[in-house]
């Protein structure tokens, strides 16, 4: 098992044709991933990579299936491009995206709340099922199928502890980066319970970042409901309070939105936090061990 | 992107929000020139003098001062343009003043008390949805009046579908205690600000104090306008009101380059990809016993250029005894990072401090053995532990 993409997925790229899109696309179908297609307005018809592309995502739907879609489309076509997946009836929405507008995803949240799917990101790095499916930009080599599901704000701070898992001889069951924007369609909390319920994850690492009360939010929940270990890293014990450190949403508001207020209900929650980002891997070796 | 508050009333009061009426001017004979033409425009009597800089306490720093004529307007400005000005958000070196707002009078006397109020909108990021956050405990810090009287902070959130409704600006009206003219009017200023925000694509409006005058109006006497960066390309007219020589020279700079940075206190400057592993490289380096430089985030193309502009950035900064780089390879290939490391060192010269590159994901070793060979006083390493073992060593 796994969560959100497998193999079966039918996979299709919005932002096909560009850049960005068809060099990731290419990336994803080397990995193996079951890309079924893609959509560019305007280039319907043609073949691309060696796949159909589409002018709509409705017409993907209906021709080809697709069930799962990841967004490269530019910031200012984003929210259009996430509400066209979701009308047209896709049930996972992957938007690799940076730089949308704040107020544009406030109408988008609104939007998806009719609608019967789930979105990851923006601005993320994607999600990965080891061996079966790479959706989005995150370098395949480091995965390794395993047992453990891992939930993260940022990109290459997952990899590193991607990277850690896979050198214990771990591996993983599904990786989900959510992003680093105020607004994303997937919280840590949603994340952690769709690894919560799946039967080949043993053990889950959710690493968070200042700004926001998301990691709180799966904090209080596992407290009551975790069934499995779980290790957690905040980054930005060291960033000052009122700078925007990077990420949008990475910037601490109030006292109880730092790293360290963070760390401490996380901990009182039952959580093993890590102080430092390079014993990731190292401690959850040692939980699944107990 | 912050911006003052004179080009923040500006805004508002396009959109028909009610502010404070005020001239801005750079020098104290522009001072007094602004002031009589405020006179013309409004009939002040009385001018209050606004530093322009952004940061709040300006009052409490003796920023803002209240100048009963035309005289004391020059003399105060002169006191205030160039000032090195020092509040609880500039530190301790505060920040030079070049501009102050000329501001009409607004607490002039009348036929009932002035009285004020705090008002901001902004994003409940829980909910994904705008709030009216507003309290009738204006001119005071919001924080404090959080952490004292909760019950005197209330909310309002707008639903994206339909905004701001009606009843909503009324019940924030009726809960500020207002009645009569005072009433109609903000209900009128509630409607304006939300509209105000939702068509500049802000990020934060705070407006503290909001103040109800002794004849029953309400004005905007203050304006923290920021602007969400990522949605500038819809409003290319408000690009022009960035003010670098507020910024720090160095984040400046990095920004010409397409690099995040932000600049700190301490002694080991770090150069990473990525904001999240850039921000626990930080924390590496505070647990290994040193102290974070910056945040630098080179974002996804690390290459010769975008190195060497890090290098010059960080080594300004005098305090930095090492650069710890930090390279997670996905897309970005080690042994392309590692060349542009070798290059920009070569390029940069006389690097005198210590520089640890740990490079980590694609082709890492080969990017290692580059580092090696190189002969430059640059240690490697592969794994985070081995990176914090070195700056542990090194500081």
């Amino acid at each position: 098992m796994s969560v959100l993409v497998n193999k079966n997925s039918k996979i299709i790229i919005q932002g096909f044709t560009g850049s960005e899109g068809s060099f990731h696309a290419s990336q994803m179908i080397e990995y193996g991933t079951n890309v079924v297609g893609g959509v560019t307005p305007g280039k319907g018809g043609q073949q691309h990579l060696d796949k159909p592309v589409f002018n709509t995502v409705e017409d993907a739907v209906k021709k080809v299936q697709a069930d799962t879609s990841v967004i490269f489309v530019p910031p200012a076509f984003a929210a259009d491009a996430i509400m066209e997946a979701a009308d047209a009836g896709i049930k996972v929405i992957i938007a690799i995206t940076e730089g949308i507008p704040t107020s544009d995803m406030v109408k988008v949240k609104e939007f998806l709340k009719t609608k019967d799917c789930r979105l990851v990101g923006p601005n993320c790095p994607g999600v990965i099922t080891p061996e079966e499916a790479k959706v989005g930009i995150m370098p395949g080599f480091i995965h390794k199928k395993g047992s453990i599901g891992i939930v993260s704000r940022s990109g290459t701070l997952t990899y590193e502890a991607v990277d850690q898992i896979t050198k214990a001889g771990l591996g993983q069951t599904t990786c989900i980066g959510i992003g680093g924007d105020p607004i994303i369609g997937t919280t840590t909390l949603d994340a952690i319970k769709l690894l919560m319920e799946d039967d080949e994850t043993k053990g889950i690492i959710m690493i968070g970042e200042i700004g926001g009360n998301m990691e709180a939010d799966a904090a209080n929940w596992i407290k009551e409901n975790g069934t499995k270990p779980v290790v957690g890293f905040i980054a930005g014990q060291t960033a000052p309070k009122g700078r925007r450190m990077g990420h949008a949403g990475a910037i601490i508001g109030g006292s109880d939105d730092t790293a360290a207020a963070k760390m401490k209900i996380m901990r009182e929650c039952g959580i093993h936090v890590v102080e430092s980002p390079a014993d990731i891997g190292k401690r959850m070796v040692e939980v699944l061990k107990k | 992107m912050n911006i003052h508050e004179y080009q923040g009333k500006s805004i508002l009061k396009s959109f028909g929000v009610a502010i404070q009426e005020g001239v801005v001017a750079s020098t104290p004979e522009k001072a007094v020139l602004a002031a009589k033409e405020l006179q013309k425009q409004t009939g002040t009597e009385w001018w209050v003098v606004k530093a322009q800089i952004h940061a709040g306490g300006r009052g409490k720093g003796g920023g803002v001062k209240l100048a009963k004529s035309i005289n004391e307007v020059k003399e105060i400005s002169k006191q205030i343009i160039g000032m090195q000005l020092v509040t609880h958000q500039t530190g301790p070196q505060g920040k030079k003043v070049k501009k102050v707002l000329i501001a009409q009078d607004v607490y002039y006397p009348g036929e009932s008390e002035t009285s004020e109020f705090y008002m901001s909108v902004l994003l409940n990021r829980q909910t994904g949805r705008n709030i009216i956050m507003y309290s009738t405990e204006g001119g005071m810090d919001i924080e404090t009046v959080a952490a004292e009287t909760p019950h005197l902070i209330f909310k309002e959130e707008i639903d994206p579908r339909v905004g701001l409704q009606a009843f909503q600006a009324r019940k924030i009206a009726f809960n500020l205690g207002l009645n009569g003219k005072a009433f109609k009017e903000m209900v009128k200023f509630v409607s304006a600000l939300y509209n105000a925000y939702d068509n500049t694509d802000s990020s934060l409006f705070e407006i503290n104090p909001v103040l109800k005058t002794s004849d029953n109006k309400i004005l905007a006497v203050d304006a923290k306008v920021n602007l969400d960066d990522n949605a500038l390309f819809r409003h290319r007219d408000y690009l022009e009101l960035r003010d670098l020589a507020e910024e720090d020279p160095a984040e400046v700079e990095a920004s010409k380059f397409d690099l995040n940075f932000v600049k700190l206190d301490g002694n080991v400057g770090c150069m990473v990809n990525g904001a999240g592993l850039a921000m626990a490289t930080m924390d590496i380096i505070k647990l290994s016993g040193g102290d974070p430089a910056n945040f630098l985030d080179v974002g996804g193309t690390a290459n010769a250029e975008t190195v060497e502009a890090g290098f010059r950035i960080i080594l300004k900064d005098p305090n930095v005894k090492a650069i710890l780089i930090n390279i997670f390879g996905g897309i970005v290939r080690c042994d392309r990072v590692a060349q542009g490391v070798v290059d920009a060192y070569h390029s940069v010269g006389n690097i005198s401090i210590p520089v640890i590159v740990r490079l980590q994901g694609t082709n890492a070793q080969e990017g290692k053995e580059l580092i090696d060979k190189s002969g430059l006083k640059v240690y490697s390493a592969i794994t985070l532990q081995e990176a914090a073992d070195r700056v542990k060593e090194l500081v």
